[in-house]
């Protein structure tokens, strides 16, 4: 811990253009802002949390229908979406990387990736969606899955209404999960038009690095997301 | 106590009050003491709306039959009551209002960490109102503050989803508030604020911010899930489509039982700054008392399905859970034990605040300890949905957190507004309290043992006179509310200037102006001394007393 | 962070992103494996190394110069685990009566 009884006595020593007036130096207003982020990414888990309380749940009460439900979702275009996440975190730290050590193209490339990647994971999803819509599997009054059979029970059917239980838990997990997505993409779209403009040093790179925090852990989310409701029971 | 060492300066000094003038310059202000304000002004409002639906509740329940409100209003009633006053007074009161005030100037910063986020907090508490208020106006929900499905997501026909989303917003802004105290109080403090010097009002606002942070998420998503089951007709919490009901139960409390603690603990810091002062002694046990509001906040979390003993949750866990809350008990004991101990052989004085903290120590040990008969599986089953419970959680929630909230008020009012407020009034407005609220929730813990349930609008003769007394304590209850706010408008015109110490107490808010400058101090302070020094602090005036007498 | 960053750190970068793009593949491949109740048990120890590498070296928990970053991350976890297990443990035991 940066010792808290130095902060105050070099007060006037350096005033950076960015430095808000209740905090004594740089340092100081760097730590608020990378630990208020990861307290802000604490609530994020237990949001998350609640829902895959949820999920664990009744995956264990219904674990056959949540499997024929989890058997009908594209698996390659899941794993196909958790690669694409995992180079836009690449991206991201190689952004950081770039506003610390100031290699201004090299930040300008990575964000403009990042988000294209972004905007790819979210084509990806709706391309998903889009199957789920015309398959009547979107949850609500045109929502129908009879006669699917449980895996490894082909003489089993799943009960209709356990799997709507799955796709809510699923759209709603994966529609909270791409909102997160958006918000990660308005907020890197910010940090672009400040890089452009030349804002970042590798004195003064806050928002980078703490929108990096941000996007690292949608990616987080996502890793789990991916077993979790793709995966479920896959094997023949 | 006088202010006999003060200096009253003629010419008003600037200060955060009068520094700017013009509504802008309130509603864009990122100043933590005119946010506090701002809190300040839209809690009472909420206070008093959660009060008028509760003296009409209790206008309801005067006689045994339903004669003023139809049985649909009553349920109306009590739901709104509680909706506003959980989330719209409880929860915000102490951490919005005099956290937001204190926090930053007991730890010597100029500012809490993220001054614009702390501004956004409270409009995100104003919108979460207005929707909330909206709600009320155009019908409000009948399903009790709890909202458990089926009932709100199948089966009632009110406004279920639009409270609901006052409430995530609402509780948006409480995560905002308690992040920022968190990051304020790891990394804004003074030169030589260490952790154990750190007065115990922080302590107890870090603990509950920590709940805040984890817990109210978890509500949130249970909005978002039971949103979404009301308007798709889905099965997640409704049994009939495969659902189960006690995992909303699960999620709803896993929450709101720590939420108590959000409303307590805070509590707990402001009467232990109290009991401290008019004591004039340093805190017995510092470290004990501050790792007691982290224990109570960490085994808050453990311990939520008491709340579902009858519901049909497993014996077994509810052996556990039982197990669990006796836990919480310790640090709360631990607590009371210290303030009992600091007390002896204090030099008391009875100034109002004062009143307020003997008033909330003796309250809240009645209702923790009733507590405990419910955390007590078979006292529980019989007790459980009666006014028992009402009686035991007022006593917690009103009796606890409402004390500590006025007694904290009157104690910092002299640095909040300049201005001393009228001392013989407050003691008297505190003894109205303490009785008031006696005579409205003494009797509901007979009324709730002999079986009378909650939430019912007309009931059996033989329980008419208990009724009566509780709807008369509720009547003097309600003037002890009034009376303090009367005064504090008052005293903010006519009250006599405020020295910068009137207390002669001790912290770092004592040593700036009252009312504060906008960054609080001249010069950045530097602490060299131990929290509660009342010893080196009385030393002088001793001395004193010896060369005169 | 910046300390750490003498010598260039991009090399641990890009070995982790292969470590994280491996994962995934093990993890697509692995769930078409009959292994029973070790399915989901695979994918989740797969999951939570994949979680552990993002957090430890892209969000520079690591490299962090003091222990308050790690602190926020346990207790965030410890929490969710309270959540996720005590409620388990009622739906777990509740055919045992």
């Amino acid at each position: 811990m940066s010792d808290s009884t130095l902060i105050g006595l070099h007060h006037q020593e350096e005033h950076h253009p960015e430095l808000l007036h209740h905090f004594a130096e740089a340092q100081q207003q760097r730590d608020a802002a990378s630990l208020g982020m990861w307290i802000f990414l604490g609530t994020e888990v237990m949001f998350f949390g609640g829902l895959f309380c949820a999920y664990l749940i009744y995956r264990r009460a219904y674990f056959g229908d949540f499997g024929a439900a989890s058997k009908s979702i594209n698996a390659t275009l899941g794993a196909t979406n958790t690669a694409v996440l995992i180079c836009s975190s690449l991206t991201v730290v190689l952004a950081v990387w770039a506003a610390q050590t100031a290699r201004r193209s090299l930040l300008l490339i990575s964000l403009v990736i990042t988000m294209l990647l972004g905007l790819v994971f979210l084509g990806i999803k709706a391309d998903e969606y889009k199957d789920k819509f015309e398959e009547h599997h979107v949850p609500g009054a045109s929502f129908s899955f009879d006669h699917v059979p449980i895996p490894g029970h082909p003489d089993q059917y799943a009960n209709p209404r356990h799997a709507e239980i799955f796709f809510a838990l699923y759209f709603i997990m994966t529609g909270l999960h791409a909102l997160h997505m958006i918000i990660g993409l308005g907020l890197f779209a910010w940090l672009l038009f400040m890089a452009w403009k030349g804002h970042f040093t590798p004195e003064y790179h806050t928002p980078i690095e703490i929108g990096g925090l941000y996007w690292h852990f949608v990616d987080i989310v996502w890793i789990y997301l991916f077993p979790l409701l793709y995966l479920i029971d896959r094997h023949p | 106590m006088s202010m006999a060492t003060a200096t009253i300066q003629t010419v008003e000094r600037e200060n955060y009050l009068n520094k700017e003038y013009g509504v802008g310059s309130w509603l864009f202000t990122t100043d933590h003491k005119r946010i506090a304000l701002l809190y300040l002004i839209s809690i009472t409002f909420f206070f008093f709306i959660g009060g008028f639906f509760a003296l009409l509740i209790r206008l309801e329940l005067l006689t045994p039959a339903g004669d003023l409100v139809q049985a649909d209003t009553y349920n109306k009633l009590f739901t709104m009551h509680g909706m506003v006053m959980v989330f719209f007074f409880l929860i915000p009161s102490i951490p919005a209002v005099l956290g937001n005030f204190l926090v930053p100037m007991m730890i010597g910063a100029k500012d809490l960490a993220f001054p614009r986020i702390n501004l956004l907090s409270w409009y995100l508490y104003i919108i979460g109102g207005v929707m909330m208020m909206h709600c009320v106006l155009t019908g409000g929900v009948d399903t009790g503050w709890t909202f458990y499905t089926p009932f709100s997501t199948a089966f009632t026909n009110t406004k279920i989803v639009e409270a609901g989303l006052s409430i995530f917003v609402a509780g948006f802004s409480s995560i905002l508030t308690g992040l920022n105290f968190v990051v304020t109080i790891h990394r804004m403090r003074a030169p030589g604020m260490t952790w154990s010097r750190l007065p115990l009002f922080i302590w107890a606002h870090y603990a509950t911010s920590i709940i805040q942070i984890l817990g109210t998420p978890v509500i949130a998503i249970t909005i978002v899930l039971v949103a979404v089951e009301r308007t798709l007709h889905l099965g997640i919490f409704d049994p009939k489509l495969g659902g189960d009901p006690l995992l909303f139960q699960h999620l709803f409390w896993f929450y709101s039982h720590p939420a108590v603690y959000i409303m307590i603990l805070p509590s707990m810091g402001v009467v232990t700054e109290i009991i401290a002062c008019f004591a004039r002694k340093r805190i017995f046990g510092y470290s004990f008392v501050a790792f007691s509001s982290i224990a109570i906040a960490v085994f808050g979390f453990l311990v939520w399905a008491h709340h579902m003993f009858v519901a049909g949750i497993s014996l077994y866990s509810a052996l556990i859970f039982s197990l669990l809350s006796y836990a919480v008990a310790v640090p709360s004991a631990v607590k009371v034990f210290n303030w009992t101990a600091t007390l002896y052989k204090g030099s008391i004085h009875y100034d109002a605040p004062m009143l307020y903290a003997f008033g909330f120590i003796g309250l809240f040990t009645m209702g923790g300890l009733t507590g405990l008969f419910l955390a007590a599986l078979g006292i529980d089953v019989h007790v459980t949905d009666t006014y028992f419970v009402i009686a035991h959680f007022h006593y917690i929630m009103v009796g606890g957190a409402l004390m500590g909230y006025l007694g904290g008020l009157h104690f910092w009012w002299p640095k909040i507004s300049g201005r001393l407020y009228p001392e013989s009034w407050a003691r008297l407005a505190a003894l109205i309290v303490f009785l008031g609220f006696n005579l409205t929730f003494f009797p509901q813990f007979v009324l709730g043992y002999l079986g009378m349930p909650r939430r019912y609008f007309h009931y059996p003769q033989e329980f008419q006179v208990l009724n009566v007394l509780s709807t008369a304590g509720a009547t003097v209850l309600g003037v002890g509310y009034l009376l303090p706010m009367i005064y504090f408008l008052w005293s903010m015109r006519y009250g006599k200037p405020a020295p910068d110490n009137p207390w002669n107490a001790a912290g770092l808010e004592w040593m700036t102006s009252s009312p504060p400058t906008t960054f609080n101090f001249e010069t950045e302070p530097v602490v060299t001394w131990e929290a509660y020094n009342y010893d080196e602090l009385d030393k002088p005036r001793r001395e004193e007393v010896k060369v005169v007498g | 962070m910046s300390d750490h960053s003498k010598s260039s750190p991009l090399k641990m970068y890009f070995s982790v992103w292969a470590a994280l793009l491996l994962g995934t593949f093990i993890t697509y491949k692995a769930a078409y494996i009959e292994l029973g109740r070790f399915n989901a048990a695979v994918a989740l120890i797969i999951a939570t190394v994949k979680a552990l590498l993002v957090a430890l070296f892209f969000m520079h928990i690591k490299g962090a110069h003091e222990k308050l970053l790690k602190l926020v991350v346990i207790s965030t976890v410890f929490f969710l685990f309270i959540l996720l297990f005590l409620s388990m443990a009622d739906y777990g035991t509740r055919s045992w009566s």
